[in-house]
Formats: C-alpha cells, sequence, structure tokens
C-alpha cells in the first residue's frame, strides 16, 4: 500500500526520524493557516502517490501568505503530470505545507530501506547522490550506492550505520547525528511492515543537521491486518475506481490502456499467460484479472461487471483451469452472469476440470454468444477474431 | 523416482480446519501417506480418520511424520513453519498465502542451516506422480508419471503446463510449485539442482514470471551446470511495469525483472524459450526427441 508523503512523514516521525515540520491542507484557507502557524517561507508540495512532482510543478516555495495561498489556489485540483503517473497525470488533492529549509550550502543524500528477494533480508541503502532519480544513479554510477544486509535476528546494528554514514563522507559530528536516525528509519521500517521507505533527498544542512525533506514510505498488503492504523492512511482518490471495485470482491484487477479483449482467469500465472497469448494472436488484452481459485458464480458475475465496466472491450475470453472444479458448475455460472447483466460482447469459453464436455454443451445450448475453445491457442485466436481481428 | 518426496513420505497437515482436512483427504485419495493433523487443542481427537495432535513435536513423536503441509491462516502461518522446522521435519510445504514478508525474512534465516526443505509460502505444492505421492492443492488427475521435472512460481499455469504434458502422453518425475511470493524457501535454482540429480529426470520445464531475478539466477546455474535438456517460459510479457501482478512477488520496479530480460538470459544460457503458453508441451516432446 502506498501513502502520501506528509503521512510517511508522520510515520517516520513518530519513530524519532527528524523531519520538517509541516501540515496537511485540503483547502486554500488550510494552506494559508498552516504557513501563517509554521511561519514563512513555506514549501507548498502536491499531495500524490508518484514521484518526479518538482519537476511537473507540484513543490512551490512561497514567501508570504499571498503567494501562499496563490499557490495553492493552483496546485489544488490541477491535475499533475510527472514521468511516473504516465500521460493522464493525477488530479491534487491534498497539499503538504512545510517550513522552507535553508538549503545553501547543504548536501542531499539518498537513504533506502527494502526487502532484497536474493538474499531474502532487508537491505540498508545510502549515496551520497540524492536529489535525483536512485534508478539513474544505479545505472551511471552502482559504485556510489552503498549497502548494509540486516541481520533479521540481530537486526540494523550502530555500527552499520557508522558504516555508511562514514561512506558517505559525513564528518565525525555528522555522523553522530545520522547514526540515530538510520536506526530510527530501520525501526520504521520494521515496525510498520513496510515494503519500502525512502528518504530522497536526506538533507545534510550547512550547519551539520539532518532531517527527511522527503519521505517515500509503502507496506507489505499481507501485513495490514496488524496495523489498523495504517490502513486509515489508504487514499482511494489515487486508485484506479475499478480495482477498488474488484477488491472488495477478492478479484484482482488491473486495467491495462489500450486493449480490447477483456480476460477472466484463475490464477496470476495463467492470467499473465492468457494476456500474453492474447498479444501473441495479433490482439490487445484490456486487463488482468485473476477470480481466485474457486471461481463460484458469484465471482464469475462480479468479474463481468468489473470487465464489462471498461468500454473499450469488444470481446471477453474466460480462461479457466478447474481442476477439481466442474465445469458444468462453472458453465451454468457463466450464463446465469450473461444473462442477468445482459452482455452483449461476444464470450469465449475455455475451460479444463471435472465434466468439461457437459458444461461445453450448456454453454452452445443456452443461444447466448458463446464460443468454446479447447486449447489457450483455440481460445486466443478466437477472442481476437470476435473483437474485431488482428491489429 | 522424483525429488524431495516419495511414497516413503509421511505426511502431517497443519492447520486441520475446513480448507486444510480437504485436501488432506485429496492428498490421501491420491495416495499419499497422511498420518495425521496438528490443531492446537483438538490434540487426540480425529478428524475423517485423521488422529489430530496438539504440537508438531508430539505428532512427529507419534507418528514418524517427515513431511508437513501448512494451510495455517496468514498471521500464524511462519509460526506454523518454524514449529516444523524445530520438530526436525525434513520438507515443509506452505500453501497459505498472504503471509507478511517480514515474517518469511526471519523463517527464511531460521532455516538457513539447510535441515528444513521449505517449498513456497503461496504455492500449489509439490508431487511425485509415479511414487503416489501429492502433497498440496494441485489436481493429481491431470499429473503421470514419467521423465519431465516442473517447477513454477505459480499454480493454475503449471497445471495447464502439466495438461499439455500429459496429453502428449509425457509423464513427470516430480512438479515444485515453489510459490509467487518475493520470499520463498526453494528458488527456481534449487529445484533445477535437484532436477540436476535426479536419475530420473530426463528434462525440464521452467516456469518463471516477471518480477526480481531469479529466473537469471536460475539461468546463470543452468549455463554452467545442466546438461538436461531445459525448456522456459516467462509469463507476463504484456505486464505493464510498476503494477503488482496478482502475485506480490509478480512486479516490474525500476525497469528490472522484465519478462524480455528474462527470456533473453534463458536463451543466452541454451534453455528453449517458448513465447506462448501452450507450446510447453511440443517443446518439452522435441527436446525429450520424441
Amino acid at each position: 500500500m502506498k501513502i502520501h508523503e506528509y503521512q510517511g512523514k508522520a510515520v517516520l516521525a513518530k519513530y524519532g526520524v527528524p523531519v520538517p515540520r509541516g501540515r496537511v491542507a485540503y483547502t486554500v484557507d488550510e494552506a494559508g493557516e498552516a504557513a501563517k502557524g509554521l511561519g514563512f517561507p513555506v514549501v507548498v508540495k502536491a499531495q500524490i502517490h508518484a514521484g518526479g512532482r518538482g519537476k511537473g510543478g507540484g513543490v512551490k516555495l512561497a514567501k508570504g501568505l499571498d503567494e501562499c495561498e496563490a499557490i495553492a489556489k493552483g496546485m489544488l485540483g490541477m491535475t499533475l503530470r510527472t514521468h511516473q503517473t504516465g500521460p493522464e497525470g493525477r488530479v491534487v488533492r491534498r497539499l503538504l505545507i512545510e517550513q522552507g529549509m535553508d538549503l545553501a550550502g547543504a548536501k542531499e543524500m539518498y537513504l533506502a530501506i527494502l526487502v532484497d528477494r536474493g538474499s531474502g533480508k532487508p537491505v540498508f541503502m545510502a549515496s551520497a547522490r540524492g536529489g535525483m532519480d536512485i534508478e539513474e544513479v544505479a545505472a551511471k554510477d552502482p559504485q556510489s550506492i552503498l549497502k548494509e544486509p540486516v541481520d533479521p535476528v540481530v537486526g540494523f546494528r550502530p555500527y552499520q550505520a557508522r558504516k555508511l554514514a562514514f561512506g558517505l563522507g559525513l564528518a565525525p559530528e555528522v555522523v553522530k547525528k545520522a547514526e540515530p536516525l538510520m536506526l530510527a528509519l530501520h525501526r520504521a521500517f520494521e515496525g510498520s511492515d513496510a515494503s519500502l521507505v525512502e528518504i530522497n533527498p536526506f538533507l545534510v544542512t550547512k550547519a551539520g543537521d539532518v532531517l527527511a525533506l522527503d519521505a517515500k514510505v509503502n507496506f507489505d498488503d499481507n501485513a495490514l491486518f496488524r496495523h489498523p492504523d495504517l490502513v486509515e492512511l489508504r487514499d482511494f482518490d489515487e486508485e484506479e475506481p475499478l480495482e477498488v471495485e474488484a477488491s472488495k470482491y477478492s478479484l484482482n484487477y488491473i486495467k491495462l490502456e489500450g486493449g480490447t479483449v477483456g480476460c477472466m482467469v484463475n490464477g496470476a500465472g495463467l492470467a499473465m499467460a492468457t494476456m500474453d497469448i492474447i498479444k501473441l494472436a495479433g490482439g490487445a488484452p484490456a486487463n488482468f484479472l485473476d477470480v481466485g481459485g474457486g471461481a463460484s458464480a458469484d465471482q464469475i458475475k462480479n468479474a463481468f461487471r468489473i470487465l464489462l465496466a471498461d468500454a473499450d472491450v469488444r470481446a471477453v475470453l474466460i480462461n479457466i483451469f478447474g481442476g477439481i472444479l466442474r465445469c458444468d458448475v462453472l458453465a451454468e455460472g457463466v450464463i446465469a452472469a450473461v444473462r442477468d447483466l445482459s452482455v452483449k460482447v461476444p464470450v469465449v469459453v475455455r475451460m479444463k476440470g471435472n465434466n468439461e464436455e457437459r458444461g461445453r454443451k450448456m454453454l452452445r445450448d443456452s443461444g447466448l454468444n458463446f464460443e468454446t475453445a479447447d486449447t489457450m491457442t483455440e481460445a486466443a485466436d478466437a477472442v481476437v477474431r470476435a473483437a474485431g481481428g488482428a491489429r | 523416482m522424483s525429488v524431495l518426496v516419495d511414497r516413503k513420505t509421511r505426511l502431517l497437515v497443519q492447520g486441520m480446519g475446513k480448507h486444510g482436512t480437504f485436501h488432506a483427504m485429496g492428498c490421501r485419495d491420491y495416495g499419499t501417506q497422511v498420518v495425521g493433523g496438528v490443531t492446537p487443542g483438538k490434540g487426540g481427537t480425529t478428524v475423517e480418520g485423521f488422529p489430530l495432535f496438539d504440537t508438531v513435536e508430539g505428532a512427529v513423536r507419534e507418528t514418524g511424520a517427515n513431511a508437513s503441509v501448512v494451510f495455517v491462516p496468514p498471521a500464524g502461518a511462519a509460526d506454523a513453519i518454524l514449529e516444523a522446522a524445530d520438530a526436525g521435519i525434513a520438507v515443509v510445504v506452505a500453501i497459505t498465502e498472504g503471509i507478511p514478508t517480514l515474517d518469511m525474512v526471519r523463517v527464511r534465516a531460521r532455516l538457513e542451516d539447510g535441515r528444513t526443505r521449505l517449498i513456497g509460502p503461496n504455492c500449489p505444492g509439490i508431487i511425485s506422480p509415479g511414487e503416489k505421492c501429492k502433497i498440496g492443492i494441485m489436481p493429481g488427475h491431470i499429473h503421470m508419471g514419467g521423465p519431465v521435472g516442473v517447477v513454477s512460481r505459480s499454480g493454475t499455469l503449471t497445471y495447464e503446463a502439466v495438461a499439455q504434458l500429459t496429453a502428449l502422453g509425457i509423464g513427470q518425475s516430480t512438479c515444485i510449485g515453489i510459490g509467487g511470493d518475493p520470499i520463498i524457501g526453494t528458488s527456481h535454482t534449487d529445484a533445477l539442482r535437484l532436477f540436476d540429480q535426479d536419475p530420473a529426470t530426463e528434462a525440464i520445464v521452467m516456469i518463471g514470471e516477471i518480477g526480481g531475478s531469479a529466473e537469471e539466477e536460475a539461468a546463470a546455474f543452468v549455463k554452467q551446470q545442466v546438461k538436461k535438456p531445459v525448456v522456459g517460459f516467462i509469463a507476463g510479457q504484456t505486464a505493464p511495469p510498476g503494477r503488482r501482478m496478482g502475485h506480490a512477488g509478480a512486479i516490474i520496479a525500476g525497469g528490472k525483472g522484465t519478462a524480455a530480460e528474462k527470456m533473453k538470459a534463458l536463451e543466452g544460457a541454451g534453455i528453449r524459450v517458448v513465447k506462448s503458453p501452450a507450446d510447453i508441451g511440443t517443446a518439452v516432446k522435441d527436446a525429450l526427441g520424441k
């Protein structure tokens, strides 16, 4: 789960990571009030779940109240486009009003913790080259990124923090401040079951103070059950409405831009493979949709509703590898859903499991617009044809 | 012949709820020796003919179990795996989906001594058809005994591949579903090593998906070591970056872990990579020269 910068900073601050003073604002008035409380200058930062906001015009300095309100007025409701939002951009609904920091003579560095899949351990990363896209740094100058693996038994140790801090070239008196900040960052990572905490830039001021000037915090969805307070931070405005709707029915749906073939599949791997074979057949998949293992009649119906809410869908492919699932029961669910929802687009069904033949016959005899297929290749060819042919 | 599990495997089911009991029966029906279940508080009772125990340790003492399958819900699943390891179980298969990543980090650190092999979590399990041993939730009837080892991150896509093989009359030595999570007990490389050493395995199917770099590491291992023919497929050729495709581990992050990259790595290692998931069976047939 992703959260906003201001929320991430609040989480980090709770664990003792120093952050600038700031407040969230939903309106121009709130922005003005927040700025007055902080004192000028302030920084007005658009809050969306994407990086690269500065370049897109989502981060601005205000020296006085009028300027702050004018910036807030311009930002609230604007569609912010960054390299992470895609061309459609994101509408700004919240602002972070933050004390302006004196950046003269300050250094912008980088800190992050994430789980390294290869070693199966969290890794603490630091780089003196902060303030820019870390992927670019990793590509151009990988040696400038320092890494310390975190042993899950003993945790992240103070000596490791010092190793990183000295490695960044910090002066001894600054290392004394960076060490507790890094330890606090690790406590935040572990304590909130984060999948990523990233501070970019990690600011070292001219006076030698350290703080998190930005914060990106993502949580492990699987661990949210033990963090009800963090679940509250979810912002549905930042998510695709259809995906949110799908998740209510335990359906895993992801819309793909420009596709015309809706797919309904059981299992994530098979769902991806089905998208792939549609592409190979010359079509374009409109979505990823995993209905889960069981594929009950209710699930099928909900899945159809979600799929068909996408106006681009010209045909639907249902690919269910049931195994122990009964295909006649599945066919019954599919027929009921198509009838109840008055589905107009052609539907190609490919199913494997018990009573396959009977299931297929039920579909053919239903008088509805079904086509059945035996193999994945046949199914993909049929659905691409039904959607208007290869492109 | 097979790897990891066979006729002699004595299976314990951890988490004998509705789901666990249903699949315990499925495993027994297939031919697996299911020697009991563990549900704390239910020790001394039976369900569907399976004796229940309060602890894994007690169950091992009474039944001589050497493998376990975990159906315990996410909040307690890591604990269940640790309990099995502590009781000396050699092979633990974790079916549970949704275990917190940091729980698995701790589990993996605990299993580093190598005494217990974990398969999964978030996987369909492992099956050795010729040995009549099925540990997991896969449909047994689509499998048949034979010379092909199958390793895969996903469930139903594995069934698809297995069904293609069986339809062509090509049986399997062992099929291992290693799971779709970022932190798993057995990697593609681990499975390839086992198949490479198994005299009964003549060819290997490796099904990967986007995210991480496990397939690239496996490719390096194949290039270095494996002489048996390997057929590969990578799911997610059309997946957009930055989106988690169902599995917690299936995500292209920072431009890394794309299907194109993985397919290139596999091809570079001499693996026969198929673009279409429908071609897995025929590619194996060709590889076996049948």
